[in-house]
């Protein structure tokens, strides 16, 4: 007799990511879809899908999605949440959308308290586009804008958004997380729970920053760069809880 | 209802109430900033969702989350203010999202000035933001006319699934004049909002909003399925109000406050047996252009009067097709005539007409 270990969640549909072979975002889309599914929250939901690598999400997450534009997902986010604050409201973004181009619309849905989830991919470059320097890029990192490595004189040091997140009134639950082995992909899996049920508490903006890879732009094998995130961005990039209104009211 | 005594952009904000504004987003500027403040003090009395953004392209992102869902939501801005609205506006086209944007005109370009203007005609019309996309925009004369057209702007809105702007300039939005924001406006028989994105509740296949076509063919099959939308508009949406046309020799093509200062003017010509008349359009776009085919055979020229350089005026040429004359009177920079200068343009054009 058989016995199913694991399946694909219900909230993911059939269709196939359009990832590269060996990113990241594939493992972070199934624990955001798992988490919706485990929690019930799928007829609630409603995803926004931002623009770089994650823009056709609409055709992987099984609920509702609204397509954003550059960076806007969390004004987008707001106007939805405002309307329908019954709903499960959460946006996937990168950190050319939520770093770069959207810094004002994520600081202000933290700083209004929007009681939204925002997953946030960190893996310090544009990808879409080809591999362009981010403001998480690192110091000495070559990228095709950055040819010869980002250099501090030039460019400025790589921006901490949960840090800077965490320092807002605003903000509820901001969390760090990598997937680069499985003990922190389980990890990872707690923190997206985490702001899903600060959500469903009412409790205010929670956002989870996942430190990612991009083994194309980067030009590693999809081994060699679970390796470099691990080695080179986690010093930079520590893991961990930042902010937690839950825990402040416990102290 | 009795008329009220309210200033033009109070008015707009009761209007768009009265039309089923359930949620506005938006930044302070001026002259339309007493539109956000009406609606922060009165828009939980009718039920809905009031949010100052931090900033004019957050709040038109804001309209597009809350349309996605299926709310009827509204932004207003100035001038500069609706420049950054653009790439929310083209997206909400894109994704066929309804919505209303009130832009209350003030001169440009870059930070202008803060004093009536109509110098945002090309953008308004013609979309400052990417793409093969119009929105529905209406210019409207006076308080009433604008509290009418921003009621029915929503239904207007929902049926083509489109955004609809209303241009008015600073003056509207400062003058006080009597309204009765109770009239009724026309019945449409609106189309349930199947496609919102509002949690699928377990009870129908998932919706997803979006403007993205990745494949070509997918695209420009969107693009023509946009364009046929726009062409109803064009054969539905043209109005216009024609004054004293049937025995004019001379015809001001003119819209909003300047339509209003060109009324006197006609009247002085016409106490001096001048034969001038009025087109106004309504809808600035679609361009009225029936209206052009429907010009008494009295008359002879054309005089394009605008609150800017002359940005109309090329709608005009379009709709005039060669057939008159076209004189041109402008002021700007939130400059207005005195009726005086106008009369002395009409007189000009008609002499130059005259071959005197």
């Amino acid at each position: 007799m058989s016995k199913v270990v694991f399946q694909k969640t219900k909230a993911l549909t059939d269709k196939e990511f359009s990832f590269c072979a060996g990113c990241a975002h594939g493992i972070i889309h199934r624990l955001v879809a798992e988490t919706i599914e485990e929690l019930g929250l799928l007829d609630q939901a409603i995803g926004i899908s931002p623009v770089g690598c994650a823009v056709t999400n609409y055709n992987n997450f099984n609920c509702d999605m609204v397509q954003a534009a550059h960076g806007r997902a969390p004004a987008v986010a707001t106007g939805i949440k405002r309307v329908l604050p019954d709903r499960i409201v959460f946006s996937y973004q990168g950190d050319g959308d939520l770093a770069s181009i959207g810094t004002a619309e994520i600081v202000h849905a933290a700083h209004r308290g929007e009681n939204i989830t925002v997953i946030f991919i960190n893996n310090a470059i544009y990808g879409m586009t080809g591999g362009q320097m981010a403001p998480t890029t690192l110091v000495g990192q070559k990228t095709s804008t950055s040819p010869f490595g980002r250099t501090v004189e030039h460019s400025g040091m790589p921006i901490r958004m949960s840090e800077l997140l965490a320092t807002i009134p605003g903000s509820a639950y901001i969390e760090r997380v990598s997937v680069h082995n499985p003990l922190h992909v389980r990890k990872a899996k707690q923190a997206v729970k985490k702001a899903f049920q600060m959500q469903m508490e009412k409790r205010g903006f929670a956002l989870i920053e996942f430190v990612s890879t991009c083994p194309v732009n980067w030009g590693m094998t999809p081994k060699d760069a679970l390796k470099w995130a691990e080695d080179k961005m986690l010093s930079y990039y520590p893991l961990g809880v930042f902010k937690d209104i839950t825990k402040e009211a416990q102290e | 209802m009795a008329k009220l005594m309210m200033k033009g952009n109070e008015a707009m904000a009761l209007a768009a109430l009265k039309g089923g504004c359930k949620a506005f987003f938006g930044y302070p500027i001026t002259p339309q900033s007493e539109l956000p403040e009406y609606l922060s003090r009165h828009m939980k009395d009718y039920g809905g969702v009031f949010l100052q953004a931090e900033s004019e392209i957050a709040a038109i992102n804001m309209v597009y989350g809350a349309a996605s869902a299926g709310i009827r939501a509204m932004t207003s801005s100035s001038s500069p203010g609706v420049a950054l609205k653009q790439e929310g506006i083209s997206y909400m086209a894109g994704a066929e999202l309804p919505g209303v944007i009130i832009n209350v005109m003030r001169g440009g370009p870059g930070l202008g000035g803060i004093q009536p203007s109509q110098a945002d005609y090309k953008q308004v019309t013609r979309g400052g933001g990417n793409g093969d996309y119009y929105c529905l925009a209406f210019a409207p004369e006076t308080l009433q006319e604008t509290v009418d057209i921003i009621k029915e702007a929503f239904a207007l809105a929902d049926l083509y699934r489109n955004p609809v702007m209303i241009a008015v300039d600073g003056l509207i939005g400062q003058m006080m004049e009597p309204v009765d924001v109770d009239r009724p406006i026309p019945d449409y028989d609106l189309p349930e909002k199947n496609w919102a994105a509002n949690g699928t509740m377990g009870k129908r296949e998932r919706n997803i909003v979006n403007s993205l076509y990745l494949k070509p063919v997918e695209l420009e099959e969107h693009s023509l399925r946009l364009f046929k939308k726009y062409q109803t508009m064009k054969e539905k949406e043209q109005r216009y109000e024609i004054v004293n046309g049937e025995d004019a020799e001379i015809m001001i093509v003119a819209y909003g406050t300047m339509a209003r200062i060109c009324r006197s003017a006609i009247e002085t010509l016409r106490e001096q047996g001048v034969k001038v008349g009025l087109l106004r359009p309504i809808s600035i776009w679609p361009y009225p252009e029936k209206a052009f085919d429907e010009l008494s055979p009295t008359v002879k020229g054309l005089l394009t009067c605008e609150l800017s350089t002359g940005q109309m005026i090329d709608d005009v040429k379009i709709a005039n097709r060669g057939r008159l004359p076209i004189g041109f009177f402008g002021r700007t920079g939130g400059m207005l005539p005195e009726t005086e200068e106008i009369v002395a343009a009409v007189l000009d054009m008609l002499k130059e007409l005259r071959h005197e």
